[in-house]
């Protein structure tokens, strides 16, 4: 007898292209707001490639949440839609299919090391339009930010010029043009 | 605005919300709240024996009622245990507030005695939850609570309330309209998109109906719409085992229900009608088998208030995100307006078609003189009961679904049974929570031997509150389903689904002071249910049944829902055309 007899349940029959999507999410900026949309995420199986929240509007306490995750297109209406139905979710807006949009990240990376490799880092630094935010006399902390892509070319750069650590926000992203979310 | 405790606008907003029982047990983190109930009679407490019963009484109440369900719990194991319960309101979407006691604010965190983080926990089997730090927010998160729990789809909202907050004094407010910041579910179906479905409806051949428990929780108007639509359509119509009773089952247009142990004629008119109409129906792979091959000719009109539930798991061609109750009446109105004339003919050979599966009688079983087959106790006590003010709660596996077959549900609010989680153990309290809701009604739990056992406590509840429920076990000794699975699936190696020690359930009831009946031969089973009905006090009905019975038909999983098994009894002659399919339209 074969598996799919045997299980419980329905065999998995989809064979859709998987895409990635970045959501932005506005929520009550209330305890455990994060919880609940990563407690969604984990809890139905999709997955999260990058995630940045911080409170954006004060006076209202909303926060804004964007998310960069993959799926088919059924996946990715569905956790459109489940990410909807959460009490405290107000908004949520597809950026990659709702026309164009820009995506950021920063991310602070600290190299170390002497003569050469030393004088090198900061010519691609300045290259790369990162800015020296902390120096010693064998390190540099360089802030950089731009797509996801630039800083990974920037950080393998520093790679073999003595590069000690990363710190990336993740990404955020808003729409082009003058309408908001 | 008055001053009052914390505990104290509980009770109170308890009370303002309508709540007049609410299920519950006692311990340290709540006792202000229960020295609040104490002396008052605003709201009557029922005290169960364990926390899922108090939750499953309070969705039998909820769902034979249509209100909001109340819990009053303790914290740590008192929410631990309340989580079964929970869940199976989430799947099920029934309405509860549950409110739980915790350590105090300065404490949570602190690994104090009978702390838990219920928030934590309950946060994915809840449709919302609140933890409350300040006794200035009690009274609008509980009144909140009640609104999210009631409005929308329907769903368990958990209240964690901390003793310190219970003590403390603040200004009470009473409930009022209002409006809440992100949540505001649509109920008003688009009616360019309604205007659409009639149209698709009009130009239908092999239409074909498929409903859920949503039209239940819309309300009793809806079940009376959707009669009305479906008896100005002629269109069949089948149903989820959660939908049972908003479409009379005596009725012609009735093909029973759907899905792994649905009718023949429901499954096959799903594989091939060519437009289906769900109704607050999600598309749950009990229903639809095999996805590829679910239903491959038709065109899918999905109805549904909650837009998670569309394109989740079947692709339809025509979403109405709305409230059952409200879309329905706008497809009447449209409907009756509507100049298009369905094609009749199509219409009668569609029929004629459901007539050959109907044929089929694929419910149908060897019955036996010597042993009670279990679809027999099931029938006579349709047969003695029908017509009488009835409510059917069940525990879950064969026994559930053979009810669900065989017993015929003319009214909505009238089936409770745990459909999304399959809870063991769901139908006895759950009695409890509906007898208390229904006095003078007949209240039957339809369970079995294993089920009842899990959740058995709570005939002590039924006994301390004078709820006559009547506990009819199909008695099979073994977990069935299980058994049957084993059976079918995995070669005869019966592992771990026989009880080898039962207990005397005649002897257990009386030792709850309840009423105990056995019953172990065809030939007695009617005067024993009649006996049954006529004890005014909980009874168990130790129904002792053939342990070999499988539950047919079925749709072994993975299959479509053309590649039914059926019972060595259905009928044999493939393409009987019976006069009742000819004349129906």
């Amino acid at each position: 007898m074969n598996t799919a007899a045997t299980t419980h349940y329905p065999a998995m029959t989809t064979s859709q292209q998987v895409e990635s999507r970045t959501l932005c999410v506005l929520v009550d900026n209330e305890p455990g707001v994060l919880a609940r949309v990563i407690g969604l995420f984990s809890g139905r199986g999709y997955n999260i490639d990058s995630l940045t929240v911080s409170e954006t509007e004060h006076e209202e306490h909303l926060s804004r949440i964007t998310i960069v995750t993959r799926g088919t297109p059924m996946v990715i209406e569905q956790i459109k839609n489940q990410l909807d139905r959460l009490v405290p979710v107000h908004r949520v807006v597809d950026l990659t299919s709702g026309g164009p949009a820009l995506q950021r990240e920063l991310a602070m990376v600290k190299v170390r090391g002497k003569g050469e490799h030393r004088m090198e880092a900061l010519r691609l630094a300045d290259a790369f339009r990162a800015r020296v935010i902390d120096a010693t006399n064998e390190s540099f902390v360089f802030e950089i930010t731009g797509a996801s892509d630039k800083i990974e070319s920037f950080v393998n750069l520093m790679r073999p010029l003595g590069l000690v650590e990363v710190s990336r926000t993740g990404i955020v992203a808003i729409g082009r043009g003058p309408e908001g979310m | 605005m008055t001053d009052m405790t914390g505990a104290e606008m509980v009770i109170a907003a308890l009370a303002d919300q309508g709540v007049e029982h609410i299920f519950g047990y006692p311990g340290g983190a709540v006792l202000p709240i229960y020295d609040a109930l104490f002396n008052q009679d605003r709201v009557s407490h029922i005290l169960v024996r364990h926390e899922q019963g108090a939750v499953h009484a309070a969705e039998g109440y909820a769902r034979s009622t249509g209100k909001v369900g109340a819990v009053l719990v303790t914290s740590g194991p008192g929410a631990t245990n309340a989580v079964t319960g929970l869940t199976d309101a989430l799947c099920d979407s029934v309405p509860l507030v549950v409110i739980t006691g915790q350590v105090p604010t300065h404490l949570i965190g602190n690994d104090a005695f009978q702390e838990c983080d219920t928030v934590g926990i309950t946060r994915p089997c809840t449709k919302y939850n609140y933890l409350v730090k300040n006794v200035a927010d009690l009274p609008r998160v509980l009144h909140e609570a009640f609104h999210i729990a009631a409005s929308g789809r329907p769903g368990p909202v958990v209240v964690d309330i901390p003793k310190d907050i219970q003590f403390a004094k603040g200004a009470y407010s009473r409930p009022r309209e209002f409006q809440h910041r992100g949540y505001r579910p649509k109920t008003k179906g688009d009616l360019d998109k309604i205007k659409e479905a009639v149209d698709m409806m009009a130009a239908a051949q092999r239409p074909l109906f498929y409903t859920g428990g949503g039209v239940i929780n819309s309300g009793r108007a809806a079940s009376d719409l959707l009669r009305e639509l479906v008896k100005l359509t002629g269109f069949p119509i089948t149903s989820t085992l959660m939908g049972l009773g908003a479409f009379p089952a005596a009725d012609r247009q009735w093909l029973g229900m759907l899905g792994m142990h649905g009718t023949w004629e429901a499954n096959w008119s799903m594989h091939d009608c060519d437009l289906m109409i769900a109704v607050g129906a999600r598309f749950d792979d009990r229903i639809t088998g095999r996805l590829d091959a679910f239903s491959p000719g038709s065109k899918k009109i999905h109805i549904d208030i909650d837009p998670s539930s569309i394109n989740k798991n079947v692709k339809v061609d025509l979403a109405i995100v709305g409230d059952c109750a409200h879309v329905l009446e706008d497809m009447v109105r449209l409907w009756r307006a509507s100049a298009l004339v369905p094609d009749k003919k199509a219409l009668e050979a569609w029929w004629t078609q459901i007539g050959k599966w109907r044929a089929k009688n694929s419910l149908a079983y060897r019955n036996s003189n010597e042993i009670i087959k279990p679809q027999y106790a099931i029938q006579r006590l349709y047969e003695l009961t029908k017509g009488r003010d009835i409510y059917i709660t069940t525990e879950v596996g064969q026994h559930q679904m053979w009810a669900a077959q065989l017993y015929q549900f003319q009214e909505p609010n009238r089936w409770m049974t745990s459909g999304g989680l399959g809870t063991m153990g769901y139908g006895l309290p759950a009695a409890v929570g509906v007898q208390l809701a229904h006095p003078n009604s007949l209240v039957v739990d339809i369970a079995g031997e294993a089920s009842v056992l899990m959740t058995m406590q709570e005939m002590s509840t039924a006994v301390q509150y004078d709820l006559p429920i009547k506990v009819f076990i199909i008695n099979n000794r073994y977990m069935g389903m299980v058994r049957q699975w084993q059976e079918l699936l995995h070669g005869g190696r019966y592992a771990h689904s026989y009880t080898e020690a039962l207990p005397d359930f005649v002897k257990l009831a009386e030792a709850y002071h309840a009423h105990g009946i056995r019953c172990e031969h065809p030939g007695e089973l009617d005067e024993k249910i009649r006996e049954m009905l006529k004890v005014n006090k909980p009874v168990l009905f130790d129904c002792v049944v053939d342990p070999a019975e499988n539950c047919f038909p079925m749709i072994p999983s993975g299959r479509p829902h053309n590649e039914m098994l059926l019972g060595d009894a259905a009928t044999r002659v493939e393409d009987a055309v019976t006069e009742e399919g000819k004349v129906m339209v």
